[in-house]
């Protein structure tokens, strides 16, 4: 059997594929959405000590999940572009950090309004949000670097060491709750353990959780689109495309 | 027999994938006392915390120790971490959470008498999220459970 794994490896082709699945994957998550949201607001019940307030944990908690996930997938991607000199690896690596970013931004945020009226602080030192937050320079820091260097190949080479450097404080933010006191409480849902909260609750925040990871997938897709547009405007699938004017 | 370019290069991040997560690793040890939020009151006794400058403590608010002063706003309570306390004097708003038997983080300074003078009480939730009747329900089988001693012989 002799399967070709590398045939969307190319960005020719690859462009056609990424442009026929970014319909299915938006429109996955806007359904995954408006599930999530009616579940989250309209039957998961009132919480016993924070009352409704804890709603924003729907929110919350996938944004957090987000954040750390596409950065453990923007290196892996950019890993794989170093290790194997592939240009569409390092093209996908590019495209999930304003996702990324955009995530880890939302879990601050969120955090931050939630902690103001159940802690009373809207933001302490504590060893998981301040690693929270370095992730937030760590994709910023990776498009900046990506940005101000004008060679791609560079660009590539330099935005995957650093991507691969600041992976180790992925772990770091989700033991920071266990390794030392924090002011934030410890995880609600751990592997091998019954989760810590009531079925519907927890039903809302899967839903909330799928949903925002279809529209990473979305978004890095149509990304990576523009993305390749852009590195191989000199390339002669690019100029077939904008010549015959069709996506 | 050679290591094709490319192998050598994942050979290559592999091994500094592990030394830079073993660098982290004995950094965060080294700082492992920065690291933490507040000290428990087990510290405290023992003498473990920052002298001559502020620092947190935190616990459990001890049930039964809430005071409140004649101006409405000074308020005495105690920190436990259920083996040894701290008491605590603070005067002013508290956190809508903050409650007795509940987790509370406090900001200030020890005194030589041993009483903690804060400047910020922070309520610190726990992880459980669940609708009030079950709480409650939770509350009663735990209280049944504690009259269900076994008789000595």
């Amino acid at each position: 059997m002799n399967i070709k794994w590398f045939k969307y490896s190319s960005p020719q082709t690859f462009y056609p594929l990424a442009g026929k699945m970014i319909p299915w994957f938006a429109w996955l998550a806007v359904v995954l959405a408006i599930a999530g949201l009616y579940v989250s607001f309209a039957i998961a019940p009132t919480d016993f000590q924070q009352g409704e307030a804890y709603r924003i944990i729907f929110v919350h908690v996938p944004a957090a999940w987000m954040s750390m996930f596409i950065y453990i997938v923007m290196a892996v991607w950019a890993a794989i572009g170093l290790g194997l000199n592939a240009r569409l690896s390092a093209m996908m690596a590019q495209a999930l950090a304003p996702t990324g970013a955009i995530f880890t931004l939302l879990a601050l945020v969120t955090g931050s309004l939630w902690g103001k009226p159940m802690w009373g602080a809207w933001w302490v030192w504590d060893a998981r949000l301040t690693s929270e937050l370095i992730l937030l320079f760590l994709y910023l820091g990776f498009m900046a670097l990506q940005s101000s260097i004008d060679d791609p190949r560079r660009a590539d080479r330099a935005g995957a060491l650093l991507a691969l450097v600041g992976v180790v404080n992925v772990p770091i933010i989700y033991f920071s709750v266990k390794w030392w006191n924090t002011l934030h409480q410890g995880s609600t849902i751990n592997m091998g353990v019954a989760p810590k909260m009531a079925m519907t609750m927890l039903l809302g925040m899967l839903l909330m959780a799928l949903a925002f990871w279809m529209y990473s997938i979305a978004a890095a897709l149509m990304r990576v689109r523009c993305i390749m547009l852009e590195r191989e405007r000199s390339a002669d699938w690019v100029k077939e495309l904008s010549a015959g004017g069709k996506s | 027999m050679a290591l094709k370019a490319r192998h050598k290069r994942f050979v290559l991040i592999g091994i500094g994938l592990a030394l830079i997560g073993l660098a982290a690793m004995l950094i965060l040890n080294a700082f492992q006392s920065n690291m933490v939020f507040f000290y428990t009151p087990t510290q405290v006794a023992k003498g473990e915390v920052p002298k001559n400058t502020g620092f947190r403590i935190g616990g459990l608010v001890e049930a039964g120790s809430l005071k409140r002063g004649d101006d409405g706003l000074t308020i005495n309570f105690v920190v436990t971490d259920t083996s040894k306390t701290v008491p605590v004097i603070y005067k002013g708003v508290l956190p809508d959470l903050f409650k007795e038997g509940k987790g509370v983080v406090a900001q200030g300074k020890i005194g030589a008498d041993g009483l903690f003078v804060a400047s910020e009480v922070l309520a610190k939730h726990d992880e459980n999220y669940m609708p009030p009747e079950a709480a409650a329900a939770l509350k009663s089988a735990q209280e049944q459970s504690k009259t269900l001693v076994m008789p000595t012989k």
